[in-house]
């Protein structure tokens, strides 16, 4: 094979892993924070590439442009979502915060059924649609825009969380909440930014996809299971390791998909996740 | 400074203090002994709010505080040193020290904070960039004092600093209390040795089954072995000697 193949490969296979990791570092930010799995994550990601493809498809507005206000919108959303329905289940039972996060997923799809249609949707002839030609490489312009905006936005993430004092709170809470609360930090608003941050995560891999794939009820199902192998992959509530797993699993399954079959694209990804659980439960960066 | 007003307080319907009334005064070290389980650790997070009390009231300053959250104590000049210190292990210290100013302090009060941190604790500055889980037991207690002093408190809340450290730890933690102590802030320290305890402090309570059973100046209470018969031998409080009042 010809190493502009092989290098187009791994780009798409990066900027699909950097979008996996943004939904993972999503959810596993929220899991870390607050112990609570948002089984609705998926569904976050479908609002978001819906209101790529409208804010397209009424006002012509390009998702690369969108982006910040989608991501904005989901954050508020994400907020929305903790004050009004986390917050109020979290006395409650483990089973009760089970099946509020997971009614809210049955809720969305739903709800995107009824008012969408089952139909897929696309954003066609957007800013990103073309190709790029860097001497005799082409590389394909949506996964090169997945990588520089999903990695831009992971550092982002990264210097908001590990360097600024709201991330030394936000860590603080998810590691000792009553220590945390002892010094000044009001816990529950901490809750409810983890919550704005990881829905704002989905919000730009959403935008990111809608670039290249279509959108539908459905669709959150298929990206947030592998989002869900790369948090345990990586270590439950670990950020690193959502990161590095992420891009491990976006790698393998762009290079499965081409060397064995695209059908069973994901079987090395699934085959990795059992290898990694069996040897070590706690996933590469987790903490037991 | 602080008045605890027969405060009842438990968990989710069960009593653990009755009507339980103490009062610490502007710079003095007050020590609250007691068995295990006596609902010392209890009495401390009712004042700092970590739990609602049922009945009674909290007062500092002369303000009602026992409505508040817990986040809002530093705010208000009291600071909280949890039992087993709870630092935030995978943090370094110097993280762990900055979080002690709570979320909305200044650079400046920051760096006047720590350079205070590391005159009281010359040992932090050098381990400033280490993690704070691989402290020994008695740098991680001196850490959480270091935190706790970070937001300038009037009152200090500690709660049992020297449980499993060396004894050259304890007297070093001793020692600091002390000089936390001569600086202005008022200490309210939890301590299970009576001896520890009472050389310490100026005054102390002894709290048995969720109820004060004795208080008083500590020099008094040194006297004789009364303390510690209250204390281990569960006896009754002999009339003469119930001092709780004064
Ligand atoms: N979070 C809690 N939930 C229920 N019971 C508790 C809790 N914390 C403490 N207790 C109970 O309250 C009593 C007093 O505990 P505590 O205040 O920790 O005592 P001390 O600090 O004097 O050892 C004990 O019987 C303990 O089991
Ligand atoms: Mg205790």
């Amino acid at each position: 094979m010809s190493g502009d193949l092989l290098v187009q490969l791994l780009l798409s296979g990066i900027g699909m892993g950097f979008i996996f990791a943004l939904i993972a570092i999503g959810l596993t930010l929220i899991y870390g924070v607050m112990n609570v799995v948002n089984f609705a994550h998926g569904e976050f990601l479908m609002l978001s590439m819906y209101a790529s493809y409208l804010a397209f498809a009424t006002w012509g507005a390009d998702p690369i442009v969108t982006l910040p206000f989608v991501a904005a919108l989901m954050f508020v959303f994400g907020l929305l979502v903790y004050y009004l329905l986390v917050r109020r289940v979290m006395q409650g039972s483990m089973n009760s915060q089970i099946f509020a996060t997971f009614g809210l997923m049955v809720f969305l799809q739903a709800a995107a059924q009824f008012i969408m249609g089952a139909d897929y949707f696309a954003v066609r002839g957007g800013l990103l649609s073309g190709v790029l030609e860097v001497g005799s490489l082409i590389l394909p312009a949506p996964q090169l825009a997945a990588v520089v905006g999903a990695s831009t936005a992971t550092g982002v993430l990264y210097w908001l969380v590990f360097r600024t004092a709201t991330g030394r709170s936000l860590r603080a809470a998810s590691q000792d909440r009553q220590a945390a609360s002892t010094l000044g930090i009001n816990v529950d608003r901490m809750y409810a930014l983890a919550w704005g941050i990881g829905a704002a995560c989905v919000g730009i891999a959403g935008s990111l996809l809608s670039n290249f794939y279509p959108v539908f009820p459905r669709v959150g199902a298929i990206f947030v299971l592998i989002a869900y192998v790369a948090v345990a992959l990586g270590g439950f509530g670990s950020i690193h390791g959502a990161l590095v797993a992420g891009v491990i699993i976006g790698l393998l399954q762009v290079l499965a998909g081409f060397f064995i079959s695209s059908q069973l694209k994901f079987v090395p990804v699934y085959l990795l996740y059992l290898i990694v659980v069996l040897v070590r439960p706690r996933g590469l960066f987790g903490r037991l | 400074m602080l008045d605890v007003r027969q405060v009842s307080a438990g968990y989710d319907g069960l009593q653990i203090l009755w009507e339980v009334a103490i009062h610490v005064d502007a710079g003095e070290i007050v020590a609250l002994m007691g068995p295990n389980g006596s609902g010392k650790s209890t009495l401390m997070n009712s004042v700092s709010g970590l739990i609602r009390i049922w009945s009674g009231e909290i007062l500092f300053e002369g303000r009602r505080i026992d409505a508040l959250p817990p986040h809002a104590m530093i705010g208000m000049g009291v600071a909280h040193v949890l039992e087993r210190h709870r630092l935030f292990p995978d943090m370094t210290v110097l993280e762990n020290l900055m979080l002690g100013c709570g979320p909305h302090a200044r650079k400046q009060s920051i760096a006047q904070g720590l350079e205070q941190a590391y005159a009281l604790f010359p040992l932090l500055k050098e381990r400033r960039t280490q993690i704070a889980g691989s402290l020994s037991g008695g740098e991680q207690q001196m850490c959480a004092i270091a935190r706790g002093l970070m937001s300038s408190p009037r009152l200090l809340l500690i709660d049992e600093p020297f449980i499993g450290l060396s004894p050259h730890m304890r007297s070093a933690v001793a020692k600091a209390i002390r000089a936390i102590n001569r600086d202005g802030v008022s200490v309210l320290l939890i301590e299970q040795n009576v001896a520890e305890a009472l050389s310490l402090s100026q005054r102390a309570y002894i709290l048995r089954e969720g109820r004060i059973v004795l208080g008083g100046r500590s020099e008094d209470l040194k006297v004789g072995q009364t303390v510690e018969r209250i204390f281990m031998a569960r006896e009754d409080v002999p009339s003469g000697l119930d001092i709780v009042s004064s």
